[in-house]
Parts: structure tokens; sequence; C-alpha cells
């Protein structure tokens, strides 16, 4: 057994995108419903005892809203495309204007199908993500990022900490209106809460600031203006490629070879912005977290998942069926999820779950 | 090390200064205590050191701070923090990560540091705080004493020269505060740590205190000197110095050692006093029903069991305390009584009802609870409406909250927002709100926090006029004072059972923990509180 430790979280991270890349390359319900147990099993393994730890059930409730509304609204407003039919919904006639809008009408038997499929897809990427944010905690992360992005990183981290001692102060708060007789429920019961909630919250954001201050937060080494705006400059042409770069890696129409020239232009163009806006910190980081055997395999196991996916995502085992029958069995994609599951015995456990 | 000099600070939109005129020098390696009745400026003064005040919280500051040399005009806190720790009130509010070891990292990575030497002084004050076996946890889990010794390890890896505490023992329970009290000493012996500190409890605290600032508030002069001079005619003391003034007694003692040296004579004098107090209570009904009746209740979360089998009961005209350490369930037994949390069993009845089963007014009729955070009762933005609504909530009459509150604290103005309150003024706006359905059950959660003598002592006035009416008061409390004054019988919780049940002086005497300073000073005789001695005393004259 190894010895606890936190496992660098950009490893958690590359593995999550490379389950999520498979999630979304397929509409099979088999390999999607792989993927969301794959995530589960290993943040129930490997997830710490801290608080962002315990938000991987929040992600897979929102998946199950997506799938609910994507159904609903197809339903409601999609167009039938053959098929059996299933039921009819009264359709509503609209005015001229809004030709080519339907509402209502019948409901097939391949567009239900492929509605339900669709919102599973959308559920697993989040399950994915979930996932990440659950193993991966978002102090560490930021740890690893580069003093560049601190200040931006120590905002994201803040709110984070902070989402759930909302949730803390507003369940605090509904046992107070109990305490004064009234109903803790409904909108009058939520708006009552919500405004000494944010006032709390504001009020806890300024004794943050106060302590990190005090603390030294923000002391740093003098930066020339030119140096500053040629920094700002290449971080947002890099954000930019990168952002064009992932939509090509969505959309099957789009060629790799293009798809893979923006993403690793921009990647290297991230670096040097780094490095340059790094020089002007005079922060250090304690005990960075180390790459070792442990990152490899993780960060692997995803890259392989995600070449998986990439490689069949063409053939017609990733389609989900347009009927109500068993669907195909991808075998490279199912074992490529499987893989996956492996940093679950393969990674060292958190510290705080370590004396367990 | 520390130097005010005819320093005067005034917030914006007020006309009057908070300090004004200060001159002060606090010396290196001294234990300097700060003392004040609540809003009178202490957190200010204390802020005034780093430069939060007025770089972070507005305000004009006239006059100069020099702390080690650097004017705090020019150096904004950040550039102070390697010369000033601060540790806030809440330390769980000033914590910037998530776990231990990084929270003790925190301030070095700001300053730059390297990675070896944070190593090294990581672990060193994990020794010298003694946090070697959390150093893995996470800050949420940790108990309010560990979260104290943590935030103070963090300020104190950069190796300040000064330490600033706010009321580091206000939320803690006497060991706890034992604890962190024991740390700080070793930081001011061991490492000459300048160490400024403000607490309302000072029973625990000015046994150590090289000397005192008191800011009696109100702009009048901040006086400093040695602990025994200020202690002499400052207008909060602890029960220990007020018992040293009633006797007469020079010089004053400030600890109950030295009391204990000068109390012969008053023991002598007092041997032939009768203490009214000692009598038993009238003999209860024993089949007459319960106001309240708490069988074998158990409340778990999770997996984690929070009151285990718990039985209860409480008569009209009882004020019952519930102590045990911070997370033993005082809260959630208070919190069970009103029906917030689930039982896994037992059965609560509250005027013959099951509170879990009730809402609305049949609900704060019979029971009501004060949070420990008053505040949380309120929502309006002026007292008057905040008085209006509670009169509708209760179906009151109007006018009763206001008639309430001008009964508990005359000088409240009511076109003021409640978060303008100093915290008395809080806890009597909130205890009127309760009062207005008149439950004959009231629960007190924690309710001396942050509240200094001369309002406590209004506070056990008015329980003791709740409990005269016929009344039954609950109260979970730290604060063993307030439980010797108030109190007729304390039950002590640890990891949710309940381990002792009687009245105040079997209770709380048989604990060296637990039992106040007068107790401690005149043991073998039966005192609990200062008021006793002197109605004995006046008996005898």
């Amino acid at each position: 057994m190894r010895s606890p430790r936190w496992l660098n979280p950009f490893a958690w991270w590359a593995w999550a995108l490379g389950l999520a890349v498979m999630a979304s390359r397929t509409t099979n319900p088999l390999v999607l419903g792989c993927v969301v147990a794959v995530a589960a099993y290993v943040v129930s393994a490997r997830r710490p005892d801290a608080v962002w730890g315990r938000t991987f059930r929040l992600f897979l409730i929102l998946g199950a809203w997506v799938i609910v509304i994507r159904v609903v609204l197809g339903i409601a407003f999609g167009a039938p495309d053959g098929g059996r039919v299933l039921f009819s919904l009264p359709s509503l006639a609209l005015p001229q204007w809004a030709a080519g809008v339907r509402f209502g009408g019948d409901v097939t038997e391949p567009a239900l199908l492929s509605l339900i499929f669709d919102g599973m897809r959308l559920a697993a990427i989040l399950a994915c993500v979930g996932a990440a944010n659950s193993l991966a905690s978002p102090s560490r992360l930021l740890k690893a990022t580069p003093s560049a992005l601190y200040e931006t990183g120590v905002a994201a981290v803040v709110a984070l900490t902070f989402a759930p001692q909302i949730v803390g102060d507003a369940e605090r708060l509904r046992s107070a209106r109990r305490l004064r007789g009234r109903d803790t429920r409904g909108i009058r019961g939520f708006g009552s809460v919500a405004i000494p909630v944010l006032e709390g919250a504001l009020e806890k954001s300024l004794h943050l600031a106060a302590a990190m201050d005090s603390r030294g937060y923000g002391r740093m080494a003098h930066t020339s203006e030119a140096r500053r705006r040629t920094i700002a400059a290449t971080f947002l042409v890099a954000l930019l490629c990168a952002t064009i770069g992932a939509y090509a890696a969505l959309d099957e129409r789009i060629p790799t070879i293009a798809m893979l020239s923006l993403l690793t232009g921009s990647i290297a163009m991230i670096a040097a912005a780094f490095v340059i806006a790094s020089r002007a910190r005079i922060r250090t980081v304690y005990r960075r977290d180390p790459w070792r055997s442990p990152e490899w395999v993780t960060t692997n196991v995803g890259l392989a998942c995600a070449l998986a996916a990439i490689s069949t995502a063409a053939s017609a085992a990733m389609q989900g069926p347009t009927t109500l029958t068993w669907p195909q069995v991808p075998l490279i994609a199912i074992c490529a999820v499987a893989l996956c599951l492996t940093p679950a015995w393969l990674t060292p456990l958190p510290p705080d779950r370590g004396a367990q | 090390m520390i130097r005010f000099e005819d320093v005067t600070i005034t917030y914006d939109g007020n006309l009057a200064p908070v300090i004004a005129h200060a001159n002060l020098h606090i010396n290196e390696g001294e234990l300097a205590l700060v003392v004040g009745p609540t809003g009178s400026g202490k957190t200010t003064l204390l802020h005034a050191i780093n430069g939060l005040v007025p770089h972070f919280s507005g305000g004009t500051l006239s006059g100069r701070v020099v702390v080690d040399g650097r004017d705090t005009a020019t150096h904004p806190p950040r550039e102070l923090a390697d010369v000033v720790g601060v540790v806030p009130q809440d330390p769980m509010s000033g914590f910037v990560t998530d776990y231990v070891e990084d929270e003790l990292a925190y301030g070095m990575e700001c300053l730059g540091l390297a990675p070896s030497v944070m190593r090294q002084r990581v672990e060193e004050i994990i020794d010298l705080l003694g946090l070697a076996e959390i150093r893995n946890r996470a800050l949420m889990s940790l108990s309010g004493g560990q979260r104290q010794r943590v935030a103070i390890g963090a300020v104190m890896t950069t190796h300040p020269r000064i330490l600033v505490l706010d009321e580091p023992t206000s939320a803690l329970d006497p060991g706890a505060a034992e604890e962190v009290l024991a740390a700080l000493q070793r930081l001011v012996h061991d490492l000459g740590v300048t160490v400024v500190l403000a607490e309302h409890r000072l029973e625990r605290v000015v046994q150590y205190a090289d000397r005192i600032l008191h800011v009696p508030g109100n702009g009048a002069p901040v006086q400093i000197g040695t602990a025994a001079e200020i202690m002499r005619t400052a207008s909060v003391a602890p029960p220990v110095v007020q018992l040293g003034r009633l006797a007469g007694w020079n010089p004053l003692p400030l600890s109950v050692r030295d009391a204990r040296r000068n109390a012969e004579p008053l023991r002598e004098r007092l041997r032939s006093a009768h203490n009214e107090h000692n009598q038993a209570g009238a003999p209860i009904d024993a089949l007459a029903p319960r106001l309240l009746d708490v069988r074998s209740v158990s409340v778990a979360y999770g997996t984690k069991t929070a009151l285990d089998n718990v039985t209860v009961t409480v008569d009209p005209g009882e004020i019952l305390a519930i102590m045990g350490r911070n997370g033993a369930g005082k809260s959630t037994l208070l919190g069970t009584l009103v029906g917030l949390h689930k039982r896994s069993r037992g059965s609560v009845l509250v005027s013959g009802g099951d509170p879990a089963d009730m809402r609305g007014p049949e609900l704060i009729s019979r029971v009501g609870l004060v949070p420990q955070d008053p505040s949380d009762l309120l929502s309006r933005d002026t007292v008057e409406a905040e008085c209006h609504d509670s009169d509708r909530d209760a179906r009151a009459p109007r006018g009763t909250t206001t008639t309430i509150l001008r009964s508990l604290a005359p000088d409240v103005a009511t076109s003021q927002h409640p978060r303008d309150l100093s915290e008395g003024q809080r806890l009597a706006l909130a205890l009127a709100v309760i009062l207005s359905a008149r439950p004959p059950l009231v629960l007190l959660d924690e309710p001396t926090r942050g509240l200094d003598y001369l309002t406590k002592s209004r506070l056990v006035e008015a329980l003791r006029t709740l409990a005269a009416a016929g009344h039954a008061v609950v109260l979970a409390t730290h604060d063993v004072e307030l439980v010797a004054e108030v109190a007729t019988r304390v039950i002590v919780l640890a990891d949710g059972e309940i381990v002792a049940d009687g009245t105040t002086r079997d209770v709380i005497a048989a604990s060296p923990l637990f039992a106040p300073q007068v107790w401690k000073v005149l043991a073998p005789q039966e005192w609990l509180t200062v008021a006793e001695v002197e109605q004995a005393l006046g008996g005898v004259r």
C-alpha cells in the first residue's frame, strides 16, 4: 500500500477529461452508463473528506435534471423525423411569423430515444466534471497553476469554498424562521432567507479579504506597464485558440489535423505567457505535488480513453439505437472506459483518509 | 515595539471618534491585554496595529502608529505581514486554504520564502503548538480550540514579532481555552513574542497579562498600566478581582492562587455567616406533568451520534444550564427541543406536545430558542419593523415586543438597524422577539458570547425575572461564572451523553475545570458568586 498523499490535481483533470471526451463522442447508452459508473466508483474510492469532495452527488442530480429538461423541451418543440408514433400531444397552431416553429404534435420513437440519449450524453459529461471537481482539491490545483494566474485562481477557489458555507448559512436561517413561527417553505420563505444569506456572505468575504491582506497576500515585485499588456494580449489570443480548438474537438466535421494544430498552438502560447508573467511574482509554493508513476498512470488511461473515443466515433456501434432494442456493444470503447477504473487502485489515498 | 502617538480614529459618518488621543507604548516581549465594554473600540485598536484600520476599514486616523519602526500610514497590512500576525475573532473566517498544513504555510508562501525554509518552519510550529495529530486534517473538521491554535500557528510561521488576537477564547469551552492560553504562554516566554489580545472573559486571561490597556469607550481616554493598577478601577473586572475589591485586599489579586493566599481572614469572617443560597429548592411534585420531558432521545448526523440516550426533565421556575466541550451536543439538544433535528429514537414533550409536530404560532407559544448568533432571528432593517413582525407572528397585541424590549434594554433606539446594535442589545431584541409569544419554556444557546460583565449582569437579572414568573429557562453555555450566578441545575454532556446531572453546587464544584473563581478561592466553604459573599458579609456586619 502506498503512503497517503495528494495526487497531482492535473492528473485527475486529465483523467476526467479523457472520460468526458468519450462521453461526448457517443450516444450509446451502454458506453455512457459505463462512463458514469467508472467516475462514480473512482470518486468513492479516492475522494478526500473535504467539502468539495462531496460535490459529485450534486453533479449527478444536475445531470438527471438535464435529461429531464432536454426530453421535455425536445418533445414540446421537436420535429418528427419518421418512425413509429408513440403518442400525440395537442399541437398549437402558431401565427404566420412563427413558421418553422412547431409546438406539440406527434412524438415518435426515434425522436424520443435520441432526446434521451442526448440528455444522457450531457449528464455523463457533467458527471466527469463532477468527478474531477471532487477528486482534485481546488486549492491544490491553484498551487500547481503558474503564479501569473494566481490572483484569478484565488477568486475562483474562494468562491468554491464559499458555496458550501452559504448552503450551511441558508440551512441555519431556515431553522431560524421556524423559531419565529413562520413557514419555512415556498417563495416567501426563500426570499426572506436569501437576503440575510447574501449579507452574511458579503460580510464573510470582507473578513477573509482583511485576513488575507494582513497575511501578505498580493505582495508583488515591480512590473512595467508594457510588459503587463504583452502578457494580457498573449493570454487573450491563446485562450481564443483554445476555445476554437475545443469546439473543433467536439465537432466531427472539422478535420483532426486542424483541431490538433489549434490546440497545440494555444497550449504553447499559454505556456509562454505564463513564463513571462510568473517572473513578476515573489510567491513561492510549499510542497508542490510531485509527478510520479500514479500521475502517469492516471493521465495515460485518460488519454487512452480519449484516443479510443476519437478513433471509434464514426462506427455505428457508438450511436444509440433508434428503436427500443438492446444497443450494440462497442468493445474498444467499453474496454477503454474500463481502463479508467484503474486509478481507483493505482493511486495513493488522500492524506485525510489515509488513517482509515 | 508598538507606539501610538496621539492617535484619534473616526469612522466615516460618525461625529465622535472611537478612540481619541491615545498615547501608548507597548514594549517588546510584553503580553498586553485590551479590556473594555462591548463596542468600546477594542477591535479598532487591535486592527490599527497592523494598518487594517484605516487601510481596510476606511475612516480617518490622525496621529501616528509606529510598529517596529514602520509607520502604518505608509505601510499597508500586507507590507507589515512579516512583523505583525493578526488572528481574527472567528478563526474560520480568516482561513484561506482548507487543510491544516497548507494553512500553516500560506503566509510564508505570500512572503516568498524558500520551500526548504517553509518545510522547516512548519515542522517547528507543529511541535511548538502541538498540532502533530491534526496536521493532515481538513480545517472544517477541527474543534474550536484546534482551529484557534491552527490560526495562531498560521500567523506564527512567518516569525512575526507581534501577535494580535481578538477574543481568542470567547467561543471555547474552559478546557480548549486552557490549551490556547498555554500555547500563547509558550510563545511569550520561549520566543519573546509581543502579544496584544482583547478578551471579555477576563477570569481566563487577566493573570497572564503584563499590562492592561483599558478602552472605556465613548471616546474616553485609553488607559494603560500594570494589571493590578488598572483592575482597581476598571469598568470590567473578573470575579476574583471583584472579590478582592469587596474584601479590600491589597495588592489586588489577579489569580485564584494570589487570592487564596489572602483569603484566610475572609474565610474566618464567613465561617459564621449563613449562606441562604445553600438551601435546596422546594421539593418538586413528582407526579405533576413536566414542562419539558425528554426521554431517551438519540440524534445522529449521518453515522455520527450527536445525542445518545438523553433523558432530562425541566419544571417551571427552573434555570437549567447545559455544559460540556465544544461539539458535545449542547446545541443539538436545544435544537431537538424545538423540533429542528430528527430524532432516531426517544420522545420529547413540551407542555405535553411533541415540538417536531408543531409549527407556526402553536410552536412559538410553547417553546422559544435564541440561537447562538441572535441576528439569525432578525431579518428586517429596523428594530421597529422587527418588533412589529414579531407581534404579528405571535398574534400578540401591537406593541408587546417593544414593551418587552424596553424592559430588557431601555437604551435601544427603535429606528436603528439590528446590525448596528451592540451584541448585548441584539441579544435583548432576539429575546424580546421570542418572549412576545409567551412561551413557558425559553432556550438560549451560548448567550454570553461577546458580552461584557455589565451586559451579562443585565442578562442574569432578566433570566431570574423570567424564572420567577414561572418560565423555565434552559441555556447551553461555556461560561462557568454565568452558570454559578444564575443556574439552579446543571447537566454536563460529553459525546452526546449526559455525564452529570444535579444542582449547580454539586456539579460544578466537583469539577476542577468548571468551578467558578469564588468557589476556588473560598473552598472548602461553599460560595459560588461575589453576590452571595457580599450578601453574607452584610448579614455579619
